[in-house]
């Protein structure tokens, strides 16, 4: 945090790493565990295995974790316009 | 407020905005959300619709060639990730060097991509073939979505590879460097972004089992 160079948040090449090793940690957990079939469940881990995978993509790599609050806004908006859209379009489909 | 512009246009010989740039790249980044989020819904409405079809038609699909894209796109992600850490301080040569590595990671999942569609199309498995005609009709639906979508990300990754190229000869021509490395920020999101989505693709078409 010493190095404020133009109030930017440098991350450095270990935390990155660190990063990218957690991603290739959970990419083997994904895959094995589709490997095995938990049937109904299978599907639901993936996407939450996908989820953490996004997270740390998004915070870390994509720095948005030490960003300015506006994109912060900008990623929850495309995120909650998504989740909209997929609400209205499965409550027509499962009840029709 | 003049005063604070004054001494801005001192230090810098030309006004740059940074945050300003950043924003136009997330707002880009949002239409690109929205463009594989359509792409993303079609496929949980079929999906929901053709479970059965949907599995049968994913055990065709290379899990090992996908799970080694999935990688190689993770560790490019990383390389220019840290190619921006490396510009920041000043490492000119090390950006270079992880710039070129992204680069030769994204030609390996085309290749990848490449032999993996040629196996698919040699088995007569292509859009419009007679063979997916044949097949029902959430087999079809299945391998439409696949070519649809990691063609379009396999685009946006050969996209990504000349924006990034770009890239490497601005660092090399000082256009990019310690104090000002917008572009190269901006690219690296575009390309996180292509991983971000890769990320969805990979379980939703090779790991349903």
């Amino acid at each position: 945090m010493s190095d404020h160079d133009n109030k930017v948040h440098h991350i450095s090449y270990g935390t990155y790493i660190l990063v990218w090793v957690a991603l290739l940690a959970f990419t083997s957990i994904t895959v094995t565990v589709a490997g095995i079939g938990l049937g109904r469940y299978t599907l639901f881990i993936a996407l939450l295995i996908a989820a953490i995978k996004s997270t740390l993509v998004i915070n870390i790599f994509m720095h948005i974790k030490f960003d300015e609050p506006i994109f912060k806004v900008f990623l929850a908006l495309s995120g909650v316009t998504l989740l909209i859209i997929f609400a209205l379009t499965f409550f027509d489909v499962l009840f029709r | 407020m003049s005063n604070h512009q004054e001494t801005a246009a001192a230090t810098h010989q030309t006004h740059r905005d940074d945050v300003g740039a950043k924003m136009g790249m997330w707002l880009f980044l949002f239409t690109e959300v929205l463009l594989f989020g359509g792409l993303f819904l079609v496929y949980a409405v079929y999906r929901y619709q053709y479970q059965q079809q949907f599995h049968i038609a994913a055990m065709e699909l290379n899990t090992g060639i996908g799970t080694l894209n999935t990688i190689i796109l993770l560790t490019s992600s990383l390389t220019v990730a840290l190619s921006i850490a490396a510009i920041q301080k000043g490492n000119k040569f090390l950006s270079m060097i992880l710039i070129l590595t992204t680069l030769i990671l994204a030609a390996m999942f085309m290749v990848n991509k490449f032999f993996e569609w040629s196996t698919k199309f040699s088995h007569g498995i292509y859009p419009g073939s007679k063979e997916l005609a044949a097949k029902p009709n959430g087999q079809i639906l299945f391998y439409g979505l696949y070519f649809v979508m990691t063609g379009l990300h396999g685009l946006h990754v050969l996209v990504g590879m000349v924006v990034l190229t770009f890239m490497l000869v601005f660092i090399k021509r000082d256009i990019i460097t310690k104090d000002s490395y917008a572009k190269l920020e901006n690219s690296g999101l575009y390309w996180h972004l292509v991983d971000l989505i890769w990320i969805f693709l990979f379980p939703l078409f090779y790991l349903i089992q």
